[in-house]
C-alpha cells in the first residue's frame, strides 16, 4: 500500500465522514441540511449588495457558545466569509 | 475523594459494558479501590462480562427500596481483591430507580470509611431514565464509539446531553473496534477522523480483536494481559488515573495518530 494508492480513489471512509458531518450538522441544529443551504443564500446575498464576497469559500455552521448571561451553553450560527474586496459605494 | 466516571455511549453494542469491566479492572489492578455499578436495569451483562453472574444475591434495586445494605449487594472479585460490582435487577425495569435515588448510593459509596478511589457506571444503550439514572451523580464521562457513522452520530447526541449536565471538559472519547488495515485502505474512519468530527479528546483506541470474544466467553477481563486489547485497556487505564502514557514510537517521526496507527499495525 503506497501512499499514492490512497488518492486514487475516494475511499467508503471519506464518503462516512462527509456524511456525518452533513448529519451532525442537522443533528445539531435540529434543522435540515436544506434550510442551512436556504440560510446561506440569503446571507450571500444580503452581504453582496455591500462587498464582494468568495460565495464558494462561505462557510456556515451550527455550533455551540458559553453564553453571556447564564452559565449554559447556546445554540450559535458561526459564519466565514471571505471577503474578496470590500466596496465602498459613499 | 472517589471520582465517579459514566461509561456511555448512546448507541447499543458498541462495547461499554466490555470497557466497563476492563477498565475497572485494570484500574483495581493498578492498586486502585474501584466499585462498578451497572446502572443497566432488566438487561445487566456486566455480571456476566466479569464472569460473576452465580454470584449475586442483592442488587441495586434492592439497595434503593431497602431490602438490604449497600455491603451486602456489592460483590468481591476474587481474583482482584480491590474490585467490588454492584449488580442491578434483571427482573425490573429502569423506573425502579430514579436519579435522586442513584445520587444517593453514590454518596454513600462516596462517604465508605474505607474509600474507594472510582466509581464506574456502566450506562444502557439510549437517552431515557437508564441514562439519566447513569449519569446523574457522574463528575466524569468516557464516551464509547465505533467508526462507524450510526454510532458516532450516536456519540455527538450524548456528547450535548453531557455538556447540559454539565459535564463539558470532563469527557473523553475511547474508539472502540478499530481496524487498523481497513483504515489503512481507506474503508474505515481514523481515529484521527473520529476525533475531528466529534471534536473530544482520545483517550484511547481499542482493536477489533477476536481476545476480546474470547475474553468475555470467559468472563475474564483482559485488561493488562499481552493481547493487543489487553494493553490497550491497560494504557487507558493509566490516562484515566492521570499518568501520561506514550503511544509507541517505532517510526521515530509522525503525528500522535500515526504513531498510534503505526503501534497497531507493527503489533500485529
Amino acid at each position: 500500500m503506497s501512499l499514492l494508492d490512497l488518492f486514487k480513489k475516494k475511499g467508503s471512509s471519506d464518503v462516512a465522514k462527509d456524511r456525518l458531518k452533513l448529519l451532525l450538522v442537522s443533528d445539531r441544529a435540529n434543522c435540515s441540511p436544506e434550510v442551512m443551504e436556504m440560510i446561506k443564500n440569503d446571507i450571500i446575498k444580503v452581504i453582496s449588495k455591500y462587498m464582494v464576497i468568495d460565495a464558494d469559500g462561505l462557510d456556515i455552521q451550527i455550533t455551540t457558545t458559553e453564553s453571556d448571561s447564564d452559565n449554559g451553553s447556546v445554540p450559535a450560527l458561526y459564519a466565514n466569509i471571505p471577503i474578496k474586496d470590500i466596496r465602498n459605494n459613499d | 475523594m472517589s471520582e465517579v466516571i459514566v461509561v456511555t455511549s448512546g448507541k447499543g453494542g458498541v462495547g461499554k459494558t466490555t470497557t466497563t469491566a476492563n477498565i475497572g479492572t485494570g484500574l483495581a489492578k493498578l492498586g486502585k479501590k474501584v466499585v462498578m455499578i451497572d446502572t443497566d436495569t432488566g438487561l445487566r451483562n456486566l455480571d456476566v462480562v466479569l464472569g460473576l453472574e452465580n454470584r449475586i444475591v442483592y442488587n441495586l434495586v434492592d439497595v434503593v427500596e431497602g431490602n438490604c445494605r449497600i455491603k451486602q449487594a456489592m460483590i468481591t472479585d476474587k481474583r482482584c481483591p480491590k474490585l467490588y460490582l454492584l449488580p442491578t435487577a434483571q427482573t425490573r425495569d429502569k423506573s425502579a430507580i430514579s436519579p435522586e435515588q442513584m445520587i444517593k448510593v453514590i454518596d454513600e459509596l462516596k462517604s465508605d470509611p474505607e474509600g474507594f478511589d472510582y466509581i464506574l457506571l456502566d450506562s444502557p444503550a439510549g437517552i431515557e431514565q437508564g441514562f439519566q439514572n447513569a449519569i446523574a451523580g457522574a463528575d466524569r464521562a468516557l464516551v464509547v464509539t465505533t467508526p462507524e457513522v450510526s454510532a458516532i452520530r450516536d456519540a455527538d447526541r450524548i456528547v450535548g446531553l453531557l455538556d447540559a449536565h454539565g459535564l463539558k471538559e470532563h469527557e473523553d472519547l475511547i474508539v472502540n473496534r478499530i481496524r487498523m488495515d481497513m483504515v489503512g485502505r481507506g474503508e474505515m474512519m481514523s481515529i484521527e477522523d473520529v476525533n475531528d468530527i466529534l471534536q473530544l479528546n482520545v483517550i484511547g483506541a481499542i482493536p477489533d480483536d477476536e481476545s476480546i470474544v474470547v475474553a468475555t466467553n470467559k468472563g475474564q477481563p483482559l485488561v493488562g494481559d499481552d493481547t493487543m486489547a489487553g494493553q490497550a485497556f491497560m494504557n487507558i487505564c493509566k490516562r484515566v488515573i492521570g499518568e501520561e502514557v506514550p503511544f509507541l514510537d517505532l517510526n521515530g517521526k509522525g503525528g500522535f495518530f500515526k504513531k498510534l496507527s503505526s503501534l497497531f499495525k507493527n503489533g500485529k
